[in-house]
């Protein structure tokens, strides 16, 4: 019986100390008629060699690719130590740090990781973690509902530069509690958000700004004229950040005059692999004022009854096990494993290597749209300053290209079509410190053969 | 016994200078204006590489864990999480995928999650499954939202009450508000089971369903689920299941035969992926017939030999989406291992022998002079004793022994959870623990009963052999230290 | 064993009010509903000039253990929080009658709320309310 270590012995044992004949009278306050005897559909065991053959089979058809895709998702090397670490049974194995003398490590590297996470972000606090970027976003708009006050209009004004899916997270998931996501439009030339299109929201009562920096076509935004704007109006400021960027940009809590009000993002490019789409880590950072409207566990630093140092969940009155239908929000589990990978992956980095990473996806994705610009009938769209990502213009549809390119095992970008229709034909490319001069190479003369 | 030596942060191991240089990139010249740079590096801890694989794998062996320790934690299902599962969902084919990448470059994923979709929806008795809410909580709210969208489809504007019984887990009523619900509380009765003249007045024109968890967080069976079904329907509302007890039931009752419309399923509690410190979960819903088109997008579909994602344009009238991509899908990998090692009869001994040890071991402890909450039920996984005649006598409260517990290398059990039930422990010890492991850990609440009697000082002021003693939560909370910050110099 | 003192007037959602020589009313929990809480660790007072209905949440205090609103059983206009409690809730433990106090509000004209006295309100504490 897989993982299941009972001799007969002791199921005779057990059950002439429970006073029942069988393993059957332990249900016998189910009424009779919703016992099921059988599942049919579900298909008979696998042994370990079988299923690992199965699975092997099937991750090898998914082959590995030359990938070219973020839109949210980043390709980084992997230090070794980080899964290493983190798949020991002591970290793998464990539960939600509730009894705190038990769980001193899952803390430690849960203060660890709001440490790191403030002092990227120059934010105040930072919470152990949400689900993903997206449904951070989420949270962070109702969490500026609750921690403006004099707000009451719930009017959230969301740019269109901002992740389309992270856009839909967040509608999806604000909806019910009445929050109105204002789209903002953008600037055809440069890709950014106009900050001269807010003047006309002056006056009204809007809660928040959401600015997405680098914006999801990877160009950078003037987050200090879009801050200042939103400071001079009443408006908390709403940063949803790349943190591999922070080794570079301004961090959020030095936008404009006095900062955004919440930093939140996906850390999923600390230490966390693409793994077909999660489990990612959603981030999520705040000035001291507002941390009491902060959704996620929290873990604080005191000493015990003997004065020594140690660590505890904190401010726990804001969770639903307390606060029931008033809490912050219904989270409880979190993304623990994937916090602590991003930790150790920080740690392992330091400033020092982060610097290198941030500027290594930089230079690459500038050659890569120099190299493909090259190609007859591709050109890159927006001027202005980007990070890691890039949107080019095609002359024909890109996605009957993307398989091709698929086929040749290239990934070669996301299709804006069904995103951005208006800026036609549109691909976004992005490339990390993982892909080389021969990677890019590649691409480009494999595209370059497509669309001769 | 765990060392008691306190470990620095690791910023406090930080060198200015120093690196785990093996891991950078060669350096490059950027040309970002100075207008967007930062001014400062940020303030990253700078060791070796050792100093780092050292200072986290000395963390780790602060905790206890499965792999370390009993963890019989209540409505938590801490069961062994298989190595396996761990390994093939990191193949570097699953791993390195990208999920936007054509779904032609993924149609080995895609096919696990196909079968994880099918096997759930049998389990469950669900017609459709969609895998993609990334925790239990986001599971409920994906019900609750579901919930709404029916009504609404159906011009049904005026129901906005979800009924929760007080027994009910805290994301239950926190979930309702986040979906813009009002809160309807029903009390339990003393067997435990659900007050039904309570859930008869409650019910309404604006009941827009009830949320429940079967087996209760009690540790008991509701017997007359059939009955309160049949009342909330009646009464047009729908059924939401609580899936955080399936384990209890897997295989033996399925959700959709007791009336569920919509339920969420803890994937790493019942199939056993990973707590992680406290996670990643994955609370995948599953949906009877009439809530198919509002299921969270995307949902594998099967065209031929082929798979496709379903979204928005399949499901149009869908709640939406959760998440950037499709969920947490390296849990639900793990997931689908674990089922595919189970099978159809492995995943019914999961429901009988975590029944069996929790029956066990409550009959055990009953000898042992312990008071069950619910006397005259069975088990579900998992049972209640309440304390509350140890802390009259001799003011030994139910959080002292679950420290005590701790120097006798057990986890504690959940305590003060359910709230109703006074001075409680909620004890859940699952499938996966010999008989052995029961009886060393009724050897050792027996002991520190003994030992409230005789020396109840030792019992209120343990720990004694953890890492550190009691913490000062109050210090915590009211001395906010909750980042480290650099010194300025 | 807590104290009730006799010149205030109690609800039993546990909160005291005290009429000012004003005629305001200052309001604040009992010396039994601080013993239940445990140490207090935050409370959230609330803005001078937010208008109250009888019945309304006005302020939540919160221990490491439970969190628990504040109802103000009058109508009126607050005039005050207290201030202190942001940077020392522990004054409502110390203090739950004195120090402690939470808002003050001035009564709309005509508000009246069905109080208990002293012995009411350890009535209702003793009945397990």
């Amino acid at each position: 019986m897989p993982y299941i270590p009972h001799t007969n012995d002791d199921v005779r044992t057990m059950l002439d100390r429970i006073g029942a004949r069988t393993i059957d009278d332990l249900f016998d306050e189910i009424p009779a008629e919703l016992l099921v005897d059988s599942l049919p559909g579900v298909p008979e065991a696998l042994s370990e060699m079988e299923v690992s053959r199965l699975a092997a089979e099937r991750a090898a058809s998914d082959g590995r690719v030359l990938n070219f895709i973020g839109a949210g998702a980043y390709e980084h090397h992997i230090p070794a130590p980080v899964w290493a670490l983190v798949t020991r049974g002591e970290i793998y194995s464990a539960y939600t740090p509730y009894q705190a003398e038990a769980s001193q490590g899952t803390l430690q590297i849960m203060y660890e990781y709001q440490s790191m996470i403030a002092g990227l972000t120059a934010m105040d606090v930072s919470n152990a973690s949400l689900y993903d970027g997206a449904s951070a976003l989420a949270e962070a708009c109702l969490m500026a509902v609750r921690a403006h006050r004099r707000s009451k209009s719930a009017r959230i004004l969301m740019p269109a530069t901002v992740n389309p899916s992270w856009r839909r997270v967040a509608r999806a998931i604000t909806e019910g509690q009445g929050l109105m996501l204002e789209e903002l439009p953008y600037c055809t030339e440069q890709g950014t958000t106009i900050p001269g299109s807010l003047a006309r929201f002056a006056g009204q009562d809007i809660t928040a700004l959401v600015i997405q920096q680098p914006n999801f076509f990877g160009q950078l935004e003037d987050v200090d004229a879009l801050t200042r704007w939103a400071r001079a109006n009443g408006v908390l400021v709403i940063a949803a950040v790349n943190p591999v960027s922070l080794a570079l940009l301004t961090p959020p809590g030095e936008w404009g005059d006095g900062g955004a009000d919440i930093a939140c993002g996906d850390a999923q490019p600390f230490g966390v692999p693409l793994s077909s789409g999660g489990p990612y880590v959603g981030f999520m950072a705040s000035r001291m004022g507002h941390v009491r409207q902060m959704p996620g566990r929290i873990a604080g630093r005191t000493v015990d009854v003997e004065g020594k140092p140690g660590f505890t969940l904190t401010l726990q009155a804001r969770e639903q096990h307390i606060r029931r239908g008033k809490a912050t929000s219904n989270i409880c589990t979190n993304q623990g494993l994937l916090m602590s990978a991003a930790t150790i992956h920080l740690a392992l980095l330091g400033p020092a290597g982060l610097d290198r990473v941030a500027r290594a996806c930089v230079a690459r994705t500038r050659e890569l749209v120099a190299a493909l610009s090259r190609i007859d009938g591709i050109r890159a769209v927006f001027a202005g300053p980007r990070f890691h990502e890039a949107v080019l213009q095609f002359d024909r549809p890109v996605a009957p290209l993307l398989e091709s390119l698929a086929a040749e095992g290239i990934v070669g970008g996301f299709d804006l079509a069904l995103d951005y229709p208006e800026l036609g034909h549109a691909l976004l490319v992005c490339a990390t410190e993982t892909r080389t001069e021969k990677d890019i190479d590649d691409y480009a003369r494999a595209l370059g053969r497509l669309t001769a | 016994m765990m060392t008691r030596k306190p470990e620095p942060l690791i910023f406090e191991l930080s060198r200015s200078g120093r690196g785990a240089t093996a891991q950078y990139p060669a350096v490059e010249e950027i040309d970002i204006p100075a207008s967007y740079r930062r001014r400062q590096p940020p303030p990253l801890p700078q060791v070796s590489e050792l100093q780092a694989v050292r200072h986290y794998t000395r963390l780790s062996q602060l905790n206890f864990g499965i792999d370390t320790h009993f963890y019989p934690l209540g409505s938590c299902t801490m069961k062994y999480n298989p190595r396996v599962c761990n390994s093939l969902a990191m193949l570097p084919g699953f791993l390195g995928r990208h999920p936007l990448a054509p779904t032609a470059t993924g149609q080995g994923v895609m096919a696990c999650l196909f079968e994880l979709q099918e096997m759930l929806c049998q389990v469950t008795g669900m017609a459709g499954v969609s895998l993609t809410p990334m925790a239990g909580a986001q599971g409920e709210f994906a019900g609750v939202a579901m919930i709404r969208a029916y009504h609404r489809a159906r011009g049904d504007m005026a129901r906005n009450e979800i009924i929760v019984p007080d027994a009910a887990h805290g994301t239950n009523p926190a979930t309702a508000a986040m979906c813009g619900m009002k809160l309807r509380e029903i009390a339990s009765l003393p067997d435990g089971d659900v007050d039904v003249t309570a859930l008869e007045a409650a019910l309404s024109p604006a009941t827009a369903g009830i949320m429940l968890t079967n087996p209760s967080t009690l540790g008991v069976f509701e017997r007359r689920i059939v009955e309160i079904a049949r009342r909330v329907h009646e009464a047009g509302g729908l059924l939401y299941y609580d899936g955080a007890n399936l384990n209890a039931i897997l295989g033996k009752v399925r959700p959709g035969d007791m009336g569920f419309d919509v339920i969420h399923m803890n994937l790493h509690k019942t199939f056993s992926t990973p707590h992680g410190g406290g996670g990643p979960g994955s609370g995948a819903v599953g949906v009877s017939k009439r809530l198919l088109p509002y299921m969270p997008v995307p949902v594998v579909g099967r065209e031929g030999d082929r798979y496709r994602w379903l979204d928005e344009r399949d499901l149009p009238e869908s709640i939406g989406r959760l998440s950037g991509f499709m969920g947490n899908t390296g849990v639900l990998l793990r997931a689908w291992v674990y089922m595919r090692i189970l099978g159809a009869a492995g995943m019914r001994r999961v429901a009988e022998f975590s029944t069996l040890n929790a029956n066990y071991l409550l009959a055990r402890l009953t000898e042992a002079g312990f008071d069950a909450a619910y006397p005259g039920r069975r088990a579900s996984h998992e049972f209640i004793i309440t304390l509350k005649r140890q802390a009259r006598e001799r003011e030994v409260t139910a959080m002292d022994f679950a420290k005590r517990l701790l120097d006798h290398g057990y986890h504690a059990p959940t305590t003060y959870f359910p709230l109703l039930v006074p001075e409680c422990l909620l004890i859940e010890p699952t499938e996966s623990e010999t008989r052995e492991e029961l009886d060393g850990f009724v050897e050792a609440l027996a002991a520190i009963k003994k030992e409230a009697e005789s020396d109840a000082a030792r019992v209120k002021s343990a720990p004694h052999t953890m890492p550190v003693r009691r913490l000062d939560d109050v210090r915590a909370a009211r001395q906010l230290d909750i980042a480290w910050k650099p010194t300025v110099a | 064993m807590s104290m009730t003192p006799a010149d205030l007037r109690y609800t039993k959602s546990h909160e005291w009010l005290r009429t000012l020589p004003d005629g305001s009313i200052e309001i604040g929990i009992t010396d039994h509903a601080q013993q239940t809480l445990g140490d207090l660790v935050f409370v959230e007072v609330p803005e001078a000039g937010r208008v109250l209905a009888a019945g309304d949440a006005c302020a939540v205090v919160e221990s490491v253990k439970a969190a628990s609103d504040v109802y103000s059983p009058i109508a009126g206009e607050v005039t005050a929080g207290n201030e202190l409690l942001a940077t020392q809730p522990e004054l409502v433990n110390r203090d739950p009658f004195g120090q402690g106090w939470i808002l003050r509000i001035k009564p709309a004209a005509g508000a009246g709320a069905a109080l208990l006295d002293a012995d009411g309100y350890n009535a209702e504490v003793a009945a397990g309310g």
